[in-house]
C-alpha cells in the first residue's frame, strides 16, 4: 500500500514539480525531494516549530502538513528570504542581536516572525514573545530573537 | 515518526466525500490535521484510507444565517479569531481563539475539526458547550443535527458515526451589544498556547432590575468534557450579580469530578476550575455594566 | 597593530550561512545511494531477549537488511570500550550495537532495518516480533540500595556500581564544635538535553581499502573515531569522523552511542552509506539524560552565620550503563566547596544503577545540582539565624585576597584543587546593587497590593572550567593571504568560528573576514578531546594563540630576510608587513606563504623551515574557575500557584571576555535552560520505568512567551592559567539558576512556608505551600 502523487507547487517563486508518497509530510518533501534543507524537522507533532514554514501566506507546521495538501500551493521558506544574496533586514538583526546559536531553530523562528511582523508591523515585547511562543530554542534564551524582532520593527517604522 | 502508509482521498465536491464516506472502510478525516497529524506521526492513528476534507467545497466559511452564526467545518482557527461577524456576535470566542494553540497550528486547525477532536482542554467545544450549539452532521444517508449536549459524548468522542461528517457548526449569539450583557473567559495554562490545565466561559444577561436574566457558565480541562454549571446557573436566575452569585458557582466548579494525571492532580485541577471560574465570571458581570 | 578583536562584540562569521538555510547539518548530507536505517527498541525497562523474529519484516518493501547483533558477528561483538575508564568502575558497563540478551531500559535498541526511505525502514520495524521475559525492575533511586531492591543488571550483585568521595579538614571536629549543625535532604531531577537537532549519523565504509568515515551530530567526533576504531579493530587512520553543523549538544552529544556503532557496522555489512536521524520519540528514549540526585547533607555554622563545614551523600541515578564512566557524578566532588570557605567537607557519592537512561552531563553537568545544594543550606543556616541570606554569603565566602585558593578537594587527575581568581563577594554586591536589593520592600509591597506574592531570589556559584588534557589548533597562511585555522574541537553553536577566528586575526594582523576556522574533523586535524566542560576557548582558544604567535614570528622573520629590516622594526597590518615608518617597505602575509610554499630548485629564504603555518596543543594542566552570583524576582498568584520570573540578573566573571556578545548568548541561554530545569522540565516515569513524558506537550521546554529578559554585569579576573587569561562560559549561566528561582520563591512565600527542598517545583506544590504556610 503504498500511493504516490506528482505535485506542484511554487518555492520561493519558482515552479517545481515532483512526484511524492502521499505520506510524506510537506517538511520532509521540501527537504528530500526539492533539496531545500534550509526548513529543519525537530519534533515531528507539532509543538517546535522548526518546521515553519509560509504556506499561501500563513505560517504553518510543515511536520503537519502533508505534501500533497500543498499541490497548487505558494510555499515560502528560509532559502527565500535574502534577495540577490543580500540578508533580509530581519536575518541580518538575528545576527545583530545573536538572535541564533545552533542554527537550528532559526529558520522556523525566521519564518514565523516574517509572516508575523507583515501582520502586526508595530508589535510590543509580549506580542512578539506569544508570536514566537510555538517555537522552542535551546540556546539564545530567547532574548535575541525578541531584540532583533523589535528592532526590524522600529527600524521598518522609521524608514 | 513516519506516519504508516495510507490510500489518500480528497474529494473535490460534497457529493464525492458522501460517496467515499459510504464506500471506505477504516477511513479517517483530516481536516486541519493539528492533531491527527501528530497521531500518525507516532503511528497512534494509522488508517487504511485518509480522506483529505480540506479540498471538498462549500465547506468552509462564516455567515450569519437569522439569529444565528454558522461556521463551515473546516473554517480555520485563523479566520475565525479574525472575524468581524464573530468578534461582534461571539467575542468571547474571539478572545478564547487567543489561547488555541500558537499562530502556525491557528492557520491549518479548524473549528470542525477542534470540534471533532474533543480534547478535554480545548477552548472551541467549551464554547459551543457554553451556547448549546448546534452541529450540523451529513452522511451518504443523509443529514441530522444534534445539540452540544448530544454531541460531546465523552472522553474525545463526538456523536460522529464512522461513516458521517462534521459539516457546519451554528451559535446562536445573546446579543452582546445590549447594556446589559456580559461575558467572560478566562484560563490557566502553564505556557501560553498549552492545553489549559482549567479553563471557564461565562455568558451572563441582566435585567433592568439589575438581576441575573440568564446566565450560563463552562468550565473546562477538569473532567473529560467540558462542564455546563447548569444547576447554579438556574438557581442564580433572579439573583444579583454579586459575590454570592460568583461564590455559588466557584463552589459548583470545585465540586466537578476532575480528572488526575502525572503531572496535574484532581484536587489541583479542582482548586483551579474555582480559580477560573470566579475570574471568567467576574469579568462578566464587570462587562455587564452593572458591578456590585 | 590595528584595533584588537579579541573583546569586541563582532558579529558571527557562522551566521549568514545559518540565516540563509545554507547550514550543513547531518540531514542535509546524501551521500549517493544511502539507506536509512530504523531501530527496534525495547518497550520494558527490563527483560531478557528470548527471540527476535524478523521473518516478516525481511520481506516489506524496500527493505534491504534486517539485523541483530548476532549478525555483526564477523566485525563486532560485545560491549563497545569505556569512554571515560574510571579505576572504581568494575565489569562490562557499556552498550552493545543491539542489545543481545538482557534490556535494561526503555528504548535500548535490539534491532536494526535499513531499507530505501526511513518511513518504509520503520513499516517493517513494526513487524519484528520480539519476545521478552520481562524482569523485576529497579526504577526507584531511593530504594535501590534496599537488600531486596530488584537489580537492574542481572550479572551484578547490587546496585551500588561505586562510590565517589572526597573529603578535607577535621570533620568530626568542625561539626563537634560547631554552634549549629542542620540537617537536609535535598532532591532534584531528571531532565534531557533537547536539542533543538536530535542525535544522527551516517557511516561509510570502503571494503578494499577498510576506511570507515562519518559524519555525527557530535560534540567528540574524536571520541567516536577512537572508540569506533578501538571496537572493530581498525587504526585510528583508517576511520573518519566530522561533525558538520550540530544543532545543539548541551553534553549528551559528547557520549558515543550503540546507535553509532550500529550504523558504521551497517556499512561495514552492505558496502552502502547507511544514515540514521534520531527522532524526537528516540531522543527520549536513547539519548542520555542527567542527574536525578538525592543529597543527605548536614552543614555547620556559626553563631555569627559562617558556614564551616558540610557533609554527607548523595544517591546518584545512573541509569543502566555507564558509557560515559563516573563523569557526571565525579562533577559533583569537583563542585564543591562552591565559592565557600569551608573549614571541612565530607562527601560520598554512592553511584546507583537504575533501569532508566543512562545518565551523563547536560548543560552543567551536576554542578547546578552541586549549587542547589550549597545555596540552599546557605539558605537554611540564614533563615535558622534570621540572618539576610546576602550576608550568610558574605561571611562565608572565600575572599579575594586569599586568591589562589586551595580548596582541600582533588580535581580527575589527583592534582589539588585551587581557585585561581576571582572576587565572589563583589560579585554578590554588584547583583544586588544592580536589582535594587534595597527597593524590593517597596516592590513587593506593590505586588501585595495587586494580590500578588513577590520574592527575590540569590544564588552563587563557582565554575571549574578549561577541562584539560588539552585541544589543540593549526594556523596557516594560505598562498592567497587567507589564514585558516583548523582544530579539533566540534561546535554545537557556541560561536568558536568567530571567536578562534578573532584570536588569530589579532595575533597575525588581518581582517576578520580574512581567517576561516575549519573544525571537528578527524581527516583535517589529527587530535581532539570533546566540547564539554566549558573547556574550549581555555584550551583552543590558546592553541589558537600560541600557533598564531609563531606563526606570526615566522612571517616577520621571513619579511626580515625578504626586506632586509629588522624583525623588531616590521609591524603587521590588513595581511602586509611594514617597516615602521616606512609603510612602502613592505610585503604581503601572502607573499611571505607563497616563499614559504618553495619553488623547484630554489632555496628558501633565510634557512627558514617550509609552510607559513604551526601547530600547538595547549595543555590545560590545571582548571580555571568562573564564578558568578544572580538574583532574579518572582511574581507569584497565590491562587493559582503560578510563578513568572519577572526579573533576572546575573553578575558573572569568566575572566577575559573574547567577544562579550556570544558570552552574554551564552549566559541567557543557560540560565533559561535553568529556569526550565526549576520550574517546567520534568521526566517522569512510572514504577515500572515506563516514561511518561515522552513528547514536548508533556515535557515542557522554556518557551518564549514566559521567559524573563537576563540582565549580565561582567566583572572580569583574568585567568593566571592560560596565555589568554579566559574562563570558559558555556555553564556559568545554568549553574546557580535553579538554586536561585528556588530561593525566591521561598522567599515569595516567607518566612511561614516550608523549607524547599527540591526541584523541579510545581505550580500545584507552590499552590498548596501558599495554602499551608505560617503567617
Amino acid at each position: 500500500m503504498s500511493d504516490t502523487r506528482t505535485i506542484s507547487l511554487t518555492l520561493n517563486g519558482a515552479a517545481k514539480t515532483a512526484e511524492t508518497d502521499v505520506r510524506v509530510n510537506l517538511a520532509d518533501f521540501l527537504r528530500h525531494s526539492l533539496e531545500a534543507t534550509g526548513t529543519h524537522v525537530g519534533c515531528e507533532h507539532g509543538v517546535c516549530g522548526a518546521c515553519t514554514v509560509i504556506v499561501d501566506g500563513q505560517p504553518v507546521r510543515a511536520c503537519l502538513m502533508l505534501a500533497v495538501q500543498a499541490d497548487g500551493s505558494t510555499v515560502e521558506t528560509v532559502e527565500g528570504l535574502a534577495t540577490d544574496g543580500a540578508l533580509s533586514d530581519l536575518q541580518a538583526a538575528f545576527s545583530r542581536h545573536h538572535g541564533l546559536q545552533c542554527g537550528f531553530c532559526t529558520p522556523g523562528m525566521l519564518m514565523t516572525l516574517h509572516a508575523f511582523l507583515k501582520e502586526v508591523p508595530n508589535p510590543s515585547e509580549t506580542e512578539v514573545r506569544e508570536a514566537i511562543s510555538g517555537n522552542i530554542c535551546r540556546c539564545t534564551g530567547y532574548q535575541g530573537i525578541v531584540a532583533a524582532a523589535l528592532d526590524v520593527a522600529a527600524s521598518r517604522k522609521g524608514a | 515518526m513516519k506516519a504508516a502508509a495510507f490510500h489518500y482521498h480528497d474529494p473535490r465536491t460534497r457529493e464525492d466525500l458522501m460517496g467515499l464516506l459510504g464506500r471506505l472502510d477504516d477511513l479517517k478525516l483530516l481536516a486541519g490535521g493539528q492533531s491527527l497529524m501528530p497521531m500518525m506521526n507516532f503511528r497512534i492513528v494509522a488508517p487504511t484510507h485518509l480522506v483529505d476534507l480540506n479540498r471538498v467545497d462549500g465547506l468552509g466559511g462564516i455567515s450569519r444565517q437569522g439569529a444565528e452564526v454558522r461556521f463551515g467545518a473546516l473554517t480555520r482557527q485563523r479566520e475565525v479569531k479574525a472575524s468581524e461577524i464573530v468578534a461582534n456576535d461571539l467575542p468571547i470566542l474571539t478572545e478564547a481563539l487567543d489561547h488555541v494553540g500558537h499562530v502556525q497550528t491557528r492557520s491549518r486547525g479548524t473549528i470542525g475539526g477542534s470540534c471533532c477532536h474533543l480534547d478535554p482542554s480545548a477552548e472551541i467545544p467549551a464554547i459551543a458547550a457554553l451556547y448549546d450549539a448546534i452541529f450540523e452532521i451529513g452522511g451518504p444517508d443523509g443529514t441530522r443535527e444534534v445539540g452540544y449536549a448530544d454531541w460531546h459524548l465523552g472522553m474525545l468522542t463526538s456523536a460522529l458515526d464512522e461513516r458521517e461528517v462534521l459539516e457546519g457548526i451554528r451559535f446562536k449569539p445573546w446579543q452582546p451589544a445590549d447594556a446589559g450583557h456580559g461575558w467572560g473567559f478566562y484560563e490557566y495554562a502553564r505556557r501560553h498556547g498549552d492545553f489549559a490545565i482549567a479553563g471557564a466561559g461565562c455568558l451572563v444577561d441582566i435585567s433592568d432590575q439589575g438581576t441575573i436574566e440568564r446566565i450560563a457558565t463552562v468550565v473546562m480541562g477538569v473532567d473529560a468534557v467540558p462542564v455546563r454549571l447548569r444547576e447554579a446557573e438556574a438557581a442564580l436566575v433572579g439573583a444579583r450579580p454579586d459575590r454570592t452569585a460568583i461564590a455559588a458557582l466557584v463552589e459548583a466548579a470545585r465540586s466537578i469530578d476532575a480528572m488526575t494525571d502525572p503531572q496535574v492532580s484532581a484536587t489541583y485541577r479542582r482548586r483551579l476550575a474555582g480559580v477560573v471560574t470566579e475570574r471568567a465570571v467576574l469579568a462578566a458581570f464587570q462587562r455587564s455594566g452593572i458591578t456590585q | 597593530m590595528g584595533a584588537r578583536l579579541f573583546g569586541a562584540s563582532v558579529q558571527r562569521l557562522e551566521d549568514a550561512r545559518l540565516v540563509t538555510g545554507r547550514g550543513r547539518y547531518v540531514d542535509d548530507i546524501h551521500p549517493a545511494g544511502v539507506v536509512h536505517a530504523a531501530f527496534v527498541r525495547s518497550s520494558l525497562a527490563h527483560g531478557l531477549i528470548q527471540s527476535i523474529d524478523t521473518s516478516v519484516a525481511r520481506t516489506m518493501p524496500g527493505v534491504l537488511a534486517v539485523y541483530v547483533m548476532s549478525d555483526f558477528a564477523a566485525f563486532a561483538s560485545g560491549p563497545l570500550p569505556q569512554l571515560a575508564p574510571h579505576p572504581l568502575i568494575q565489569g562490562p558497563i557499556t552498550y552493545e550495537p543491539l542489545a543481545s540478551g538482557e534490556v535494561r531500559h526503555v528504548g535500548e535498541a535490539i534491532a536494526m532495518v535499513l531499507a530505501t526511505s526511513r518511513a518504509e525502514a520503520e513499516d517493517a520495524a513494526e513487524r519484528i516480533n520480539l519476545d521478552i521475559e520481562p524482569l523485576p525492575v529497579a526504577a526507584d533511586l531511593a530504594h535501590a540500595l534496599d537488600p531486596d531492591a530488584p537489580k537492574a543488571r542481572s550479572e551484578r550483585a547490587d546496585n551500588r556500581l561505586a562510590t565517589l568521595k572526597t573529603a578535607f579538614g577535621d570533620v568530626a571536629g568542625t561539626f563537634a564544635r560547631a554552634d549549629h549543625v542542620l540537617k537536609e535532604t535535598f532532591t532534584v531531577h531528571r531532565g534531557g538535553c533537547h536539542s533543538m537537532e536530535t542525535r544522527g549519523v551516517i557511516a561509510t565504509f570502503d571494503a578494499d581499502d577498510r576506511r570507515l568515515e562519518m559524519w555525527t551530530s557530535s560534540q567528540s567526533p574524536y571520541l567516536v573515531r577512537r572508540n569506533l576504531a578501538s571496537y572493530f579493530g581498525l587504526d585510528e587512520s583508517a576511520v573518519r569522523v566530522r561533525a558538520p553543523d550540530v544543532g545543539g549538544g548541551f553534553g549528551p552529544k559528547a557520549a558515543v552511542y550503540p546507535e553509532e556503532a550500529a550504523v558504521a557496522l551497517a556499512a561495514m555489512m552492505t558496502g552502502k552509506p547507511v544514515k540514521w536521524i534520531e527522532d524526537r520519540s528516540e531522543h527520549f528514549l536513547a539519548t542520555t539524560q542527567q542527574r536525578d540526585q538525592i543529597w543527605e547533607l548536614e552543614v555547620a555554622a556559626s553563631n555569627d552565620g559562617r558556614l564551616l563545614g558540610v557533609r554527607g551523600r548523595c544517591l546518584h541515578d545512573n541509569g543502566a550503563y555507564a558509557p560515559y564512566g563516573a563523569i557526571l557524578p565525579a562533577t559533583a566532588l569537583g563542585s564543591f566547596p562552591g565559592p565557600y570557605a569551608l573549614e571541612a567537607l565530607d562527601i560520598s557519592i554512592d553511584i546507583v544503577l537504575t533501569n532508566l537512561v543512562p545518565t551523563t552531563p547536560v548543560r552543567g553537568a551536576s554542578r547546578p545540582s552541586v549549587a542547589f545544594v550549597l545555596e540552599r543550606l546557605a539558605d537554611r543556616v540564614a533563615r535558622h539565624l534570621g540572618l539576610p541570606r546576602e550576608e550568610i554569603r558574605r561571611r562565608s565566602f572565600i575572599r579575594v585576597e586569599q586568591m589562589p585558593y586551595v580548596t582541600g578537594t582533588k580535581a580527575r587527575d589527583g592534582s589539588p584543587i585551587s581557585y585561581d581568581s576571582g572576587d565572589y563577594t563583589a560579585a554578590l554586591n554588584l547583583v544586588l546593587d544592580k536589582i535594587d536589593a534595597d527597593g524590593f520592600a517597596a516592590r513587593r509591597a506593590e505586588a501585595a497590593s495587586r494580590g500578588k506574592l513577590l520574592g527575590l531570589g540569590l544564588a552563587s556559584c563557582v565554575e571549574d572550567t578549561g577541562l584539560g588534557p588539552f585541544e589543540g589548533a593549526t594556523v596557516r597562511v594560505s598562498s592567497r593571504g587567507r589564514v585558516i585555522v583548523t582544530t579539533g574541537a566540534a561546535s554545537q553553536g557556541q560561536g568558536h568560528q568567530t571567536t578562534l577566528a578573532q584570536i588569530a586575526a589579532d595575533a597575525l594582523g588581518v581582517s576578520l573576514e580574512n581567517v576561516s576556522v575549519e573544525a571537528a574533523d578527524s581527516g583535517k586535524f589529527p587530535l581532539g578531546i570533546s566540547t564539554i566542560a566549558s573547556r574550549v576557548a581555555v584550551t583552543a582558544g590558546s592553541s589558537v594563540e600560541l600557533a598564531a604567535q609563531q606563526v606570526r614570528r615566522k612571517a616577520l622573520k621571513t619579511a626580515s630576510h625578504l626586506l632586509e629590516a629588522a624583525e623588531d622594526d616590521l609591524e603587521i597590518e590588513n595581511g602586509v608587513v611594514f617597516v615602521k615608518g616606512a609603510s612602502d617597505v613592505k610585503v604581503t602575509l601572502a607573499t611571505l606563504a607563497q616563499s614559504l610554499a618553495g619553488t623547484a630548485g630554489m632555496r628558501l629564504p633565510g634557512g627558514i623551515e617550509p609552510d607559513l603555518a604551526a601547530t600547538a596543543y595547549f595543555e590545560s594542566t590545571a582548571l580555571t574557575f568562573a564564578h558568578g552570583s544572580n538574583a532574579c524576582e518572582v511574581e507569584v498568584d497565590p491562587e493559582t500557584g503560578d510563578v513568572r520570573i519577572t526579573r533576572y540578573v546575573v553578575a558573572h566573571d569568566c575572566g577575559r571576555l573574547i567577544n562579550p556578545l556570544i558570552v552574554d548568548g551564552q549566559i541567557r541561554g543557560g540560565v533559561i535552560h535553568g529556569i526550565g530545569n526549576a520550574l517546567y522540565e520534568r521526566m517522569i516515569h512510572d514504577d515500572q520505568g515506563q516514561p511518561l513524558t515522552a513528547t514536548y506537550a508533556d515535557y515542557l521546554l522554556p518557551m518564549a512567551s514566559e521567559m524573563p529578559n537576563i540582565e549580565i554585569y561582567h566583572l572580569e579576573s583574568p585567568s593566571p592559567r592560560n596565555p589568554l587569561g579566559v574562563k570558559g562560559a558555556g555553564e556559568g549561566g545554568t549553574i546557580p539558576a535553579a538554586a536561585c528561582v528556588i530561593s525566591a520563591i521561598e522567599d515569595a512565600i516567607g518566612p511561614g512556608g516550608t523549607f524547599l527542598r527540591h526541584h523541579p517545583i510545581s505550580f500545584e506544590e507552590v499552590a498548596g505551600l501558599i495554602d499551608t504556610r505560617t503567617i
